[in-house]
Order: structure tokens, then sequence, then C-alpha cells
């Protein structure tokens, strides 16, 4: 079930002379036989409209006839965009995020949607309203998430490229279950303009890949400063090839003890071989550590219960065809809309803003953040990168975990470098038990190429064996 | 009297600028359909993110600066969380710690001479939609929401509670809204420019808040109801409560929303899509564009044209008539000028309700004013031109003309006032022998042959030399 296709593979087949038209149907087909339900919704029409389009010599570029799927968090214009959520069950935004609009600029083809968990909130896809995906490794597992129908479709090969969103891990997170490459790139550098709000402050937008050069080509492409999002900056961004041989590495201590003893051993594996290669790395204490996870809950959650305010059933999304007065109707349109995971989180949240508590959770979590910020500039001080696993775990099985919290320990890899808003990408590095492990490797800002660069060497002399 | 302390939240519509506060969406929205002017931003779609229009920011600037308050090192805009239809993010993109500016004053005339009335701070917020309800709020059984409001940039201006009666309320808000209006980034006349809430209390008692005060003479008829309701409770030994109250407009009175227990906690946080902003570094910029404001103004009237202080403080009370009169005045004597524009025409205007914006052209009334000073018209026929002008429009001269208004030939006056002389002896001789109010029954006489076209001053005048000539023949 694991069978990625490259970018060059595509290529490949279309300078032997293949159509774009029959490409792409190829693809909608292996969609729809999945059996890992990575799609939320598909978009055909569109398509092989504009395969048709490519067939026909009126569109190029760098992504021209390669097939892209999208989270479900994406807006694009004219197809349905739920964000895993009944209450945007039959929401089709009239605009397409910047990130979409870049793609399409390029000649990529937006094949469909994929299975995400509701609002992004959560590790697994469970929950999702639309049912869990399956890990293509192992279909009792879960792939990861939130971004996990992403990954598992890169991971099954029924698209190329992929777009998740990463707001404490949900890019890197399927990405290591399923196998793949993720990257979530320094806060600002990809535009969020059409990106449905989970926590503005902390995620971005990035690429899941089969491999690290497709990767890194799409993150050229959605890379940029765009006017609609004024958080986003002034850079852009180029692969170029290095030498990471004398890259400085830092392995962070509190990030690989904690974690199970498979992952342990697959990371260090790793980091041996990157040794034998004659890198060299020392072993480095992320400070503050205990209290990311509490930070980060805080502060997504605050975020998020406040931008999910505006699904009240009245303007688009989930409505009730029944005449009440309006506090009831809301309150009803979203006990009905929402799911479990994300009611507990508009509570929470909700409660951390409160008055007399927004002092004790909000402020202090923010003051963390900043003390974060300042461990990792320390750090980087002597290191160039620093490594770790991506997730604690290997991927378990669909419905093992129950405890909210269990669940959210899943992401303390992964959200200090959002609370930090630093580049990150995950890479596989080894199998175990037949099923992958992600090693995580984190950058200054906006020093992607030195990660990718790492990561590509990782890549070619551990993955690839 | 039991001492009034007053102070007023004021929301400024900045409805002169092009663009919506965090979008694109165009502001003229007043005569249009409902719904219109949106767009994924102003309607809260997932994934629009809000961006700063730099242009209503520094109108804020501009306004902060003109009413002398202190623009602030570094801004930021923060999230009001809360429920409501009209607000289609479930959140009100406001200010809260760190708003534009804080201090400031205004100057208004008081009974008791000149007064500073202070202000808070000056913030920055979005404009929610707007509700209606048909029929009656109370009867409606469903109600509509028009979006082309939300987003709209308002300014919030809050006074420290340093108002001591409605009328100083009233004054404060009209030098305002004079102020805005010479800023050119507001027009009070359109709906919905200038909504305000009114802190009340009487010394020694809680205090009450009147929300959304949507018109100016409602804040005088509010806060005078609020007064006595107040008064009232404290003459039979009631406490007054701390409380929100709704001001029915229709009724004149005021309505208990909520008492303090009740107050909603908004949840205020940085919003994460915007980034702070650094304000005073666009004051360079702004500067410039600030105009001459209307106490500078007041004073060059004075000295430039010489006209009374009284004059000169109707004149600029608004853009619009300040304006006007400079145009006029480059003409016609600017001591005339002044009358006729400040006195005559603001009180025709008084009289018909209308606003300054809806007067003829100034080329008209230079018309008009250059045929009084020549006495071809007479002040009374002008007055009759300038009627018609307001109520059906038109050209003055046509005007003059289809009203046989020309002020008659001066030979033919001194013609009726023989005739008249000859037909009247017993009132000639009454005048002669030392009854001068025989005089008026003269001048009576000859406006009427010539059916009211002579010039009163002009056949007084004729009349008596031809009388005096007569008494001398007689003596
Ligand atoms: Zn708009």
């Amino acid at each position: 079930m694991f069978n990625p296709i490259s970018v060059s593979e595509v290529r490949e087949r279309y300078s032997q002379g293949e159509s774009c038209y029959d490409v792409i149907s190829e693809f909608l087909e292996k969609i729809k036989d999945s059996r890992l339900n990575t799609f939320i919704s598909i978009s055909e029409n569109e398509a092989l409209a504009m395969a048709e389009k490519i067939d026909k010599g009126k569109l190029s570029g760098r992504l021209k006839g390669i097939p892209v799927s999208i989270k479900d968090a994406i807006s694009t214009r004219g197809i349905r965009t739920t964000c895993g959520s009944k209450i945007l069950e039959n929401y089709v935004p009239p605009f397409d995020a910047h990130v979409i609009e870049r793609i399409k600029a390029e000649g990529g083809i937006i094949i469909g949607k994929t299975n995400m968990d509701e609002f992004c909130m959560g590790t697994t896809t469970e929950t999702s309203y639309f049912g869990p995906s399956k890990n293509p490794w192992d279909e009792s597992r879960v792939p990861g998430g939130s971004s996990g129908g992403s990954a598992a479709s890169i991971a099954e090969g029924s698209s190329v490229l992929s777009l998740g969103s990463d707001t404490g891990g949900s890019v890197r997170c399927p990405a290591a279950f399923c196998g793949v490459v993720g990257i979530k790139p320094t806060y600002g550098l990809v535009s969020r303009y059409g990106l449905i709000p989970y926590a503005n402050s902390l995620e971005q937008i990035g690429p899941i890949a089969s491999n690290v050069k497709d990767a890194a080509l799409l993150l050229e492409i959605i890379a940029g400063k765009d006017y609609r999002d004024s958080t986003s900056v002034e850079k852009t961004f180029e692969f170029k090839l290095m030498d990471v041989s004398k890259v400085r590495i830092g392995i962070i201590r509190e990030m690989i003890e904690k974690v199970d003893e498979k992952v342990q051993k697959e990371t260090w594996r790793a980091i041996n071989k990157l040794e034998e290669l004659g890198m060299n790395y020392e072993e480095v204490s992320l400070p503050m550590m205990d209290y990311t996870l509490a930070a980060y809950y805080i502060l997504a959650m605050s975020e998020a219960s406040s931008n999910l305010s505006r699904y009240d059933g009245v303007r688009y999304g989930y409505h009730i065809e029944k005449e009440m007065n309006w506090n009831t109707y809301f309150s009803k349109v979203r006990a009905e809309g929402f799911g479990d995971e994300v009611k507990r989180r508009i509570l929470l949240g909700t409660y951390a803003l409160s008055a007399g508590y927004y002092g004790k959770y909000y402020l202090k979590a923010l003051r963390v953040r900043n003390l974060i910020i300042q461990a990792f500039n320390k750090l980087f001080e002597r290191y160039d990168v620093l490594l770790a696993p991506t997730m604690p775990t290997l991927p378990f099985r669909i419905g093992e975990i129950q405890d909210p919290l269990s669940m959210y320990l899943m992401d303390i890899n992964t959200v200090p470098v959002n609370l930090a808003g630093l580049p990150a990408v995950s890479v596989p590095a080894g199998l175990n038990n037949g099923l992958p492990v992600g090693l995580q490797i984190i950058g200054k800002p906006f020093d992607e190429n030195m990660i990718l660069n790492v990561a590509l060497k990782v890549e070619e002399e551990v993955w690839k064996r | 009297m039991e001492e009034v302390i007053i102070g007023l939240e004021v929301h400024v519509q900045l409805n002169l600028l092009k663009s919506k506060l965090f979008c694109q969406c165009p502001t003229d929205y007043h005569n249009s359909e409902p719904n219109t002017h949106v767009c994924p931003i102003c309607l809260g779609l997932p994934g629009a993110m809000p961006v700063i229009n730099r242009k209503a920011v520094e109108a804020g600037i501009a306004v902060a600066m003109a009413l002398n308050a202190e623009i602030q090192e570094k801004t930021l805009f923060y999230r009001k969380n809360y429920f409501y239809p009209d607000l289609p993010r479930g959140f009100q993109i406001s200010q809260y710690d760190f708003p534009l500016a804080y201090g400031g004053y205004v100057t208004i005339e008081t009974d008791s001479g000149e007064k500073k009335v202070t202000l808070k701070r000056i913030h920055m917020e979005e404009d929610p939609g707007r509700l209606t309800y048909p029929g009656t709020i109370d009867t409606a059984r469903y109600s509509l929401i028009d979006y082309n409001r939300s987003g709209m940039p308002l300014l919030e201006i809050v006074t420290e509670p340093v108002i001591s009666s409605p009328k100083e309320a009233r004054s404060f808000l009209n030098k305002l809204r004079t102020i805005l209006e010479y800023l050119g980034v507001f027009d009070g006349s359109l709906e919905g420019a200038m909504r305000v809430d009114a802190n009340i209390s009487l010394k020694g008692g809680a205090r009450a808040e009147v929300k959304n005060i949507s018109s100016y003479k409602g804040v005088e008829k509010a806060l005078s109801f609020e007064i006595t309701r107040q008064k009232n409770l404290l003459k039979r030994g009631i406490m007054v409560e701390m409380e929100t109250r709704h001001f029915d407009e229709a009724r004149g009175v005021t309505i208990s929303l909520r008492t303090k227990e009740e107050e909603q906690d908004y949840r205020y946080f940085p919003e994460p899509d915007l980034p702070p902003m650094e304000p005073r570094s666009l004051i360079p910029d702004v500067k410039d564009t600030i105009p001459e404001l209307p106490d500078a103004k007041r004073r060059r009237f004075m000295e430039e044209y010489g006209i009374s202080d009284y004059f000169a403080k109707v004149l600029t009370s608004e853009i619009r008539m300040a304006d006007y009169f400079e145009k006029v005045a480059k003409v016609i004597d600017p001591g005339l000028a002044a009358t006729w524009i400040a006195d005559i025409l603001k009180g025709e205007l008084n009289y018909r309700d209308m606003e300054f914006s809806e007067v003829f052209e100034a080329e008209k009334l230079i018309q008009v004013l250059k045929l009084l000073a020549v006495k071809k018209i007479t002040e009374k026929g002008a007055v009759k031109v300038i009627r018609v002008m307001l109520d059906e429009g038109g050209d003055p001269l046509k005007i003059v003309r289809r009203l046989d208004l020309m002020v008659m030939d001066l030979s033919e006056v001194e013609r009726l006032c023989d005739e008249v002389i000859e037909e009247n002896s017993q009132a000639v001789s009454d005048y002669i022998s030392g009854r001068k109010e025989a005089l008026n029954y003269l001048v009576g006489q000859v406006m009427k042959k010539s059916r009211g076209k002579a010039d009163p001053g002009e056949t007084n005048r004729i009349l008596i030399r031809k009388l005096k000539e007569r008494e001398k023949d007689s003596s």
C-alpha cells in the first residue's frame, strides 16, 4: 500500500507522450479505489478540465500536470471546503486561498480535498466528521493528523504533492506516521490567506511529498509575501543544494529521552549513520520543554474559541430550517454542527480568555512562548540545526487513544517549533516493525534551505539505504 | 441643583474614506441595496483575513491630532468576542490596551464661557452590520441583516466624565462633528454617522450607561430623561442602580437593558492576524493634510474680514458654510455677506429643517446680493428670492423677473410721490404741522400705487425731501 509517486516519475510519463487527461484520470481512479478514506471531496470535473487545457498547450508552469491534493482546511473556489466538520459540510468558498492561486498559476492540478481532523483539532484524523483515514502501512493504524488525509494520499500514491497545515505538528506528524516528507515553514513565509484558521499565531501551510526535493519544489511555489496576509513577510524560498558535512547538529535530549523505545532506537540509528558520514552532533538541552505543551494548548484553544465563533448557521454552513430565536438557533447549530473535540477546545479556550483567568493562563502562556523563543535562539548560536524524533511513538491503532490528554501528549515534540515560529521538516528515517519513523529537523527562522539539505542527506543516506 | 456628571463614548463612522477598515469594499453604501458592499473579509468567511486600511489609520491620526490627543508609539488591534447576528466573525476587531491615542480635548462654548471637554482616549474599530426589523423591534417575527455596514471604519472617542448638562453634551457633539467634517473624513448627515453611549450620574449616585443613541437631538433628550429619572429616584430615597439602559428614540425614554452583574465578558485578546503598528511614524505624513480647524478659521475670519465674533462663530460652525462665505465674500462686502449667510440664509434653513449641504450654489447668492447692493431689488425682495430658490430652486434673475421684484425706477417713484402728495393734502398738512407719523401713511400710499415695487427707503427719502420743499414754499 505504500506506493508514493514522485514529481519526476509523472514528468517522465509526460515526456513519454502520455496525455495529462489520461494521467490525471488514473489518479482520480486511484482515489476512488482507495480504501484509506484519504479524501473528503474529489474535484474530478475541475481537474479533468484543467488537464484538457494542459493537453491543448494552454497551461504550463513548474507544476504542469502534477496532481496536487489539498487539505480540506484550505479554501478552494467552487470546491467545497469542509475543514472536516459537519458545520461546513456544504460550504463552497467563493475564493481561492493564496497557495491555491500559486499552484494553479504553475499548472498544478487540484484533484481533491483531503481528510483531516475537524478544524485541525487532532493528531489522527479520528475527529473528522467524515471518519478517520487509515495508515497505508497498516490499515488498522492512524495516519497521524491533523493533515492525515494528505500524508496518506502521498504515501499511497493517489496524489503526488499535497498541502497540509501545521498548527502544532499537523504536517510533520502525519508525514512521520506515513513515511513521507512534510515541511512546516517559518511563520510568515507562506501566506495563510484562505486557510481556515484554527490558531492564527501558530500555523503555517506546508507541503507534503514523497521526497525532499518535491516538497522543496512545492514550498518554492507557495512561499512569498502576500499583501492579504499581514503576517506574511518579504521573503521567498529557493532550494539550493549545499554541502552539509560541516553542519553543526544539536540533538534535543528532552525530545528523545521521553519517547517510545522503538522510536529512540530508529532515531539513534539514523543519527549514527550521519555520524558515520562524518557529520558531528552534540546532545543539547531545550529548557522549558515541560511547559511548552500547556502553553501551546492554552494559546491554540484561546485563538480557536474566537475563530470558531463565526459558525452560527446564519450566512453559510450547517443550518436548521426551523423558526426559533437567535440565541437558541445558533446554540443549536453549534451543538449539532461541532464534534466533541472541537467543543472541548472551544470551552477550554473560552475559559482561558475569561475575565480573571486571562492573566493566569493566556498571558502566562505568552510568557512561556517568549522563553521558548529565547531558548531556541540560544541553541542556534551554537548549532545550525536541531534534531529530534518527530513523534513520540510509532503509528498507533485507530481508537487506541481515547483520553484527550494522552492524545495531546503526542504533540510534545512538534509544538515547540510552532510556539517559536521556526521551520522544521519531518523526513522518514527508519522502519520499525514495518512502521515508519520520522526524524524532525528544526532550523533557524527562514533557514529552510539548511534543514531541507540535511533532510535530503537523511533521505539519501538513511531512508533509501 | 444636583451636580450632573456625564461622560460620552462617541462612535464616529469615517464614512468619507474610500474603503472599509479591513477590506477594499467601498463605503458609499448608504443608498444601496442590502448586502451589495460586501466581500469575504467583511462577511467573515473562513480563511479571509483582515488587512489594515492605511488611509483609515491616517484619518484616525488626523482626528486625534485635531483633537489635541497624544498619538501612541505602538497601537494594537484586539478581538472583542460576543455573539450577535450582525457580527459576522463572532468578534469585533477593536482596540483595548494600546489604543491609537490618549488624552486630548475639545473646546466648547457654555453659558459660563469657554470650556475644555477633556478626552480619555481615541481608538479604532470596525462597525458591525445592521439589523432591520419588519414593523417594530418588539413585534417583528424575524429580522433582516445588512452587512453593507460591516467593517466600516469607526473611531471611538471617549470623554472624561466632565460634561455637566445635556446642553453641554449637545454642543460637544456639534463641535466634534464640525471638526470631523473639516478634516474631510466624515459626513455627519449620513445615517448612522455618529452614535453615542452616555454615562450619567448625579452626585452621590451610581452611574447608568445609556447605549446607542443615534441622533444628535436624541442625545439631549436621552440625557434629560435620564437625569429626571435619577433625580426622582433619589428624591424618593431609592438608590440609582449601576446598569446599562437603552434609549427608545420614538418614546423619548430610557429602558433598563441589564444590570452590572450581567455585564458581558468580551474576552479581549490581541488580533493575531494584524501585527502591531507604530502610528507616531505616520504623523509627519498626516500633519500636512490637516486643514485649518474651526477655532483658527474663526479667528482668521474676524481679522481678515472684519466681521463680528458672533458671525465668525456661526460661519465656521460648518465647513460648508465657511467655504460658502469665503466664496461670497470675495465679491461682495464681507459684512453684508456674513449677515446674509449667517443670519438670513441660516435662519431660512433652520426654518425648513434643511442642512447647509442642501443650499444653492454660492454664485446664486452673489447674484442676489449684487442686485441688492445696487438697489435693483429690496431686502424684502432678496429674501423672497432666497426662499424661492430654497423651496423650488431656479435662477435668481429669472425669479426676480417672474415675481416682478425689480425695484421701480427712481424717476417713477418721484412721479408717484408727487401724485400721492397731490391726492392727500390732509396728510401733507398734518405732516407739516408736526404730526410726523403722517409720513408713514404717505409712504404706504406710494407703495400701494407702485404695487410694492418702490424701494421703501428711497420712497421715504423722496417724500421727506418733497414735503420739506412744500413746507418751505408754504412758509
Ligand atoms: Zn469587504
